[in-house]
């Protein structure tokens, strides 16, 4: 995805590198930015923008809220820079600006001289810049790093304040008991996932959310809302003891309540095979979520990539089929986050299902990787030989030597994929893969068995 | 580090039950009992609670014991090939997706193929892929005229997947209609299904007895015909119409006493086809002695004297006595008697001219109309083409002037008893003669897809309304049927009309433009039709077969994937 900018160097030395629509959403503080930052990716709003070379650029942006702010980028050092009074870090003009520059927008122009009020601070660093280390808070000296460091501990500070006013919130619910939540207009969720989206913990705040919606899900509520509440105090204490985790613990605790990580693993190339694609949709924007095998290494990794409103997801790769690609696994979470790297030739479509096992291996591999993230709600798994059943209301995989079974995830009961699956089984055994959790099993892929006269129909099958 | 969010003295394993309920309660109320008998507080009841989570989320288990569903009965087909595979896809994708708007536009209508989709990957013998099986049941829940072919294409499997989903119980009901034949090799078995069976179970299997043996679906109803209910009779005296022949008139002799008048007349129906029937030589009898060769003038004419009375013999025959109201007694049972008499008859009474020549003779009082209706019903029921023709006459004949009937509705039933190609020349020729308006019915008796002359002949007549200046939405319904049944080979020829002409003089405002559109609809049609047809047809050899060909059939699905 690399693009070539009309030939004029801006600088030559260095490794200069095409920022793409998913890095610059990752980049968001919050929800609530990276929706405005979205909106604001539109040439309309934009006059006199440009770019000066891979990374710079600048912009007016009149978003209609107080006088037209002028922005400039550079994603080289990085430095963002943005006439507007907006707390957040990067703010929604810059996150619109980078947008454009990650889309290639025409508004951007062809490579010229900056303006004079975006050309001071850019010149400056033009020696300097080429050489910098990736961005952090344990980076280099200079003021870029140290401004850098200076937010991450302010934003960790803000962190701990909400961790510990949804601690007292926890606390207060508990003593009052859980009977409360059931009653109408009970509106403490919303307003304390508010609480925690200021606090600029996003991740706090969706799980907050999703404390809501418990109460009305049936049968059984008030287990389930104290589990997720448990894992809520948890996942506070985690943040508020942080220093005393150890490494990959404590990322994943960073992780979960909010903040974003990036890709710094070794990549690993592989021949990676497509085991599912499907899309959630998330307020405005929509997560594509990629799960892909490397069928040397044996290791499962997720992609996730962004769609803003009305635009697919950059990512697209059909289930089925093997991708010979780098991918670099993010820090944190059992390494299952992964991003994209180069591929190497077109992908070609195998017929050949992943190496599966029982239902008993899923759910203790689920069970395993509880040690590295508590919070985990799922892991991915295949099973191989195994029978959709009915059984009451609902459906559950059953392994075909030993009859044991679990259950298919009441989320994917509603799925036209559930009756693909039981119409490709014609209640014989297949291999399936999945995600594997408490709430059952979600399956979201499946092959035929290979004896089937059927050459077409052994391939793979999406059922998300 | 605050230290103040734990509480040392954490409960030991207190069962999760008691969490619960604290908690439900709230602490203050309903403490827990922490070991040393101490009161404790919602964060050790949140901390014993984040243990229980996790630790029964880390020993899930799976259950044991589980039941099996019965497996589908197995399916011998052979699979579709694997670019007509993704075109079902696409078709069934393209069924669900919402409606774009009102106006067509020019991109073909998916949803009008899937018939014909269906019935032809079922006419060449494919099994249904087993992962598009749900999508094929929910198109024919929603649609009962997909209903046959999807339950033909979709089989064993598909009838056992309906069997799990109550939401496609439409499948077991019609599987009682004919998708599934009873099976007719066991006469036991089929002698108990016949005595014991509910109703649809027998209908069905008279109709597969009848298909392969005449004689046994007769000798069964033989056996309990005296104890059947006056509707079962009806239905299953017409199930007699297949494989009808002289050996079945006995029974249907005697079928001309039943109780039940539907069931008189229709005996009578089929009687009166079997032109050796004694019930024929009767109805001969009478229909001749109304109507006689008149050569009082120089020429032969037809004299017809309709019979004065409707005795009991004739009724017994399955002359209804009373008309119609608004018609006149003797003319319709007149009308009867000629329907019921072999058409052979004639030719023999009038000094052995033929059909043609008998339609052509002038009839005395103004009788013409309701003889030659009558021929024309007689040629239907007795599928005389010979006479059909005679009765069609010309195509190019005006409307008005024509032997026989004018209707349309009796035209196309004659028709019906022509030969295809012969069928097709016709209504060609009444299209190049009458135009469009009129064909539509016409049409719906050619047989798909349209052959050379017929095709040519709806195309240009379309080519004459387009310069006439009329809006394409006047020919909407002979546009629909020529996207679904012109010959895909047609489209290179109509490419050209696509162009948007100069409107001529007085032409309604941007009429042009929408025929222009409209033509390429037909003609995108037309080509994705051949593409369907072609992919259906690809040799079973070019698809690899086995372990070894993952990679093959890749090259060809990677295409979609790619970004």
């Amino acid at each position: 995805m690399v693009l070539s900018h009309g030939g004029e160097p801006w600088r030559s030395a260095g490794r200069v590198e095409h920022k793409t629509t998913e890095w610059v959403l990752e980049l968001a503080p919050d929800d609530k930015s990276r929706a405005a930052g979205l909106a604001l990716g539109s040439e309309r709003v934009w006059s006199g923008a440009g770019r000066g070379g891979p990374g710079v650029a600048w912009g007016v942006c009149a978003d209609g809220d107080g006088p037209p702010h002028r922005t400039t980028v550079d994603t080289n050092v990085p430095d963002y820079r943005c006439s507007c009074r907006r707390e957040e870090s990067p703010c929604r003009h810059v996150l619109g600006l980078l947008l454009l520059l990650a889309s290639d927008a025409r508004v951007l122009g062809r490579v010229q001289e900056p303006p004079a009020w975006a050309a001071r601070r850019p010149a400056d660093r033009r020696g300097r810049a080429a050489a910098e280390a990736p961005p952090g808070p344990a980076a280099a000296e200079g003021p870029a790093s140290r401004e850098a460091a200076r937010r991450a501990d302010r934003r960790a500070e803000r962190i701990t304040g909400g961790t510990r006013e949804l601690e007292q919130r926890l606390t207060d619910l508990l003593r009052g008991g859980l009977a409360e939540v059931d009653r109408p207009g009970y509106g403490l969720w919303e307003e304390t996932a508010a609480r925690m989206v200021d606090a600029q913990a996003p991740g706090l705040a969706n799980r907050v959310r999703d404390l809501g919606s418990l109460p009305a899900s049936g049968p059984g509520w008030p287990a389930r809302l104290l589990e997720e509440c448990a894992l809520l105090h948890l996942l506070d204490s985690g943040w508020l003891g942080r220093d005393r985790l150890p490494g990959p613990l404590a990322a994943t605790v960073r992780r979960r309540v909010g903040l974003t990580a990036s890709a710094e693993g070794p990549a690993v190339r592989d021949r990676w095979l497509v085991l599912a694609q499907y899309d959630v949709p998330d307020g405005r924007i929509v997560t594509r979520r990629i799960w892909l095998y490397g069928t040397e290494s044996a290791r499962t990794a997720l992609l996730l990539s962004y769609g803003a409103p009305g635009r697919a997801p950059a990512h697209a790769l059909p289930v089925g089929a093997v991708v010979d690609a780098e991918v670099t696994p993010f820090s944190g979470g059992g390494g299952l986050r992964a991003e994209l790297g180069p591929r190497y030739g077109e992908p070609v479509v195998t017929a050949a299902p992943p190496p599966g096992g029982t239902t008993a291996e899923a759910v203790a591999a689920y069970g395993r990787a509880l040690r590295d993230d508590p919070w985990l709600d799922a892991w991915p798994v295949t099973l191989s030989d195994v029978i959709p059943a009915p059984s009451g209301d609902g459906w559950r995989l059953v392994g075909a030597a030993d009859a044991s079974a679990l259950p298919i995830a009441p989320s994917a009961l509603s799925r036209p994929g559930l009756w693909k699956l039981v119409a490709l089984s014609g209640g014989g055994p297949l291999t399936v893969f999945g995600e594997c959790g408490h709430r059952g099993f979600d399956p979201l892929a499946a092959w035929p068995p290979e004896t089937s006269d059927d050459a077409g129909a052994s391939a793979a099958v999406a059922l998300a | 580090m605050p230290t103040d969010i734990t509480t040392p003295d954490v409960p030991v394993n207190p069962p999760w039950e008691d969490l619960v309920t604290s908690a439900l309660l709230g602490t203050d109320r309903r403490p827990l009992r922490a070991a040393g008998g101490t009161a404790a507080g919602p964060v050790a009841l949140l901390d014993a609670a984040a243990v229980h989570t996790l630790r029964r989320r880390a020993a899930l288990r799976p259950a044991t014991g589980a039941v099996l569903p019965v497996p589908a009965p197995a399916d011998p087909r052979p699979p579709l090939p694997a670019a007509a595979r993704r075109r079902l896809a696409q078709l069934l994708a393209d069924r669900s997706a919402p409606p774009s708007g009102g106006r067509r536009g020019a991109a073909p209508d998916l949803t009008e193929l899937i018939p014909q989709w269906l019935a032809s990957a079922h006419a060449r013998g494919y099994r249904a892929p087993a992962e598009l099986l749900p999508a094929l049941l929910d198109a024919a829940r929603a649609r009962s005229d997909l209903r046959p072919h999807v339950l033909a294409f979709a089989g064993p499997r598909g009838l056992w997947l309906a069997g799990l989903n109550p939401e496609w119980r439409f499948a077991l009901r019609a599987s009682h209609r004919g998708a599934h034949r009873p099976d007719t090799s066991d006469p036991e078995a089929v002698r108990r299904l016949w005595e014991e069976g509910l109703f649809a179970e027998r209908v069905a299997l008279l109709g597969a007895v009848r298909e392969q043996d005449p004689d046994a679906a007769r000798s069964l109803l033989t056996a309990t015909w005296s104890t059947e209910r006056a509707e079962d009779r009806l239905m299953f005296v017409d199930s007699l119409r297949s494989g009808l022949s002289g050996s079945d008139e006995a029974f249907l002799e005697e079928a001309l006493a039943d109780r039940s008048r539907n069931v008189r007349s229709t005996a009578a129906e089929l009687l009166s086809a079997l032109p050796g029937s004694a019930l024929a030589r009767r109805m001969a009898a009478r229909a001749t002695s109304c109507v006689n060769p008149d050569r009082t003038g120089g020429d032969v004419s037809i004299a017809v004297e309709a019979p004065h009375e409707c005795d009991a013999a004739m009724e017994r025959d399955g002359v209804v006595p009373v008309p119609p109201s608004g018609r006149g007694e003797r003319s319709w049972w007149l009308g009867q008697l000629v329907e019921a008499t072999p058409l052979g008859v004639w030719r023999e009474k009038f000094g052995g001219r033929t059909a043609q020549e008998l339609v052509m003779l002038p009839v005395s009082d103004g009788w013409d109309a309701e003889l030659h209706a009558a021929w024309c019903r007689a040629a239907v029921r007795q599928r005389d083409p010979g006479w059909a023709r005679a009765l069609l006459g010309a195509p190019s004949t005006p409307l008005a002037n024509g032997p026989g009937t004018v209707s349309l509705a009796e035209r196309s039933k004659l028709l019906a008893t022509l030969p295809p190609s012969e069928r097709a020349l016709w209504v060609a020729g009444f299209i190049a003669a009458h135009g469009l308006s009129e064909a539509f019915q016409l049409l719906g008796v050619c047989s798909v897809p349209w052959d050379g002359p017929l095709g040519r002949a709806v195309v240009d007549a379309l080519d004459i309304a387009r310069d006439a200046g009329s809006y394409p939405w006047s020919f909407s319904g002979v546009m629909g049927l020529a996207e679904r049944c012109l010959n895909p080979a047609e489209a290179d020829r109509l490419a050209v009309l696509t162009t948007t002409p100069d409107e001529p003089e007085g032409a309604s405002p941007g009429a042009g433009g929408y025929w222009s559109e409209a033509f390429l609809r037909l003609v995108s049609t037309l080509r994705l039709r051949a593409a369907m047809d072609a992919e259906l047809a690809q040799d079973r050899q070019d698809r690899p077969g086995g372990a070894g060909t993952a990679t093959g059939r890749g090259s060809d699905e990677a295409e979609g994937g790619r970004q």
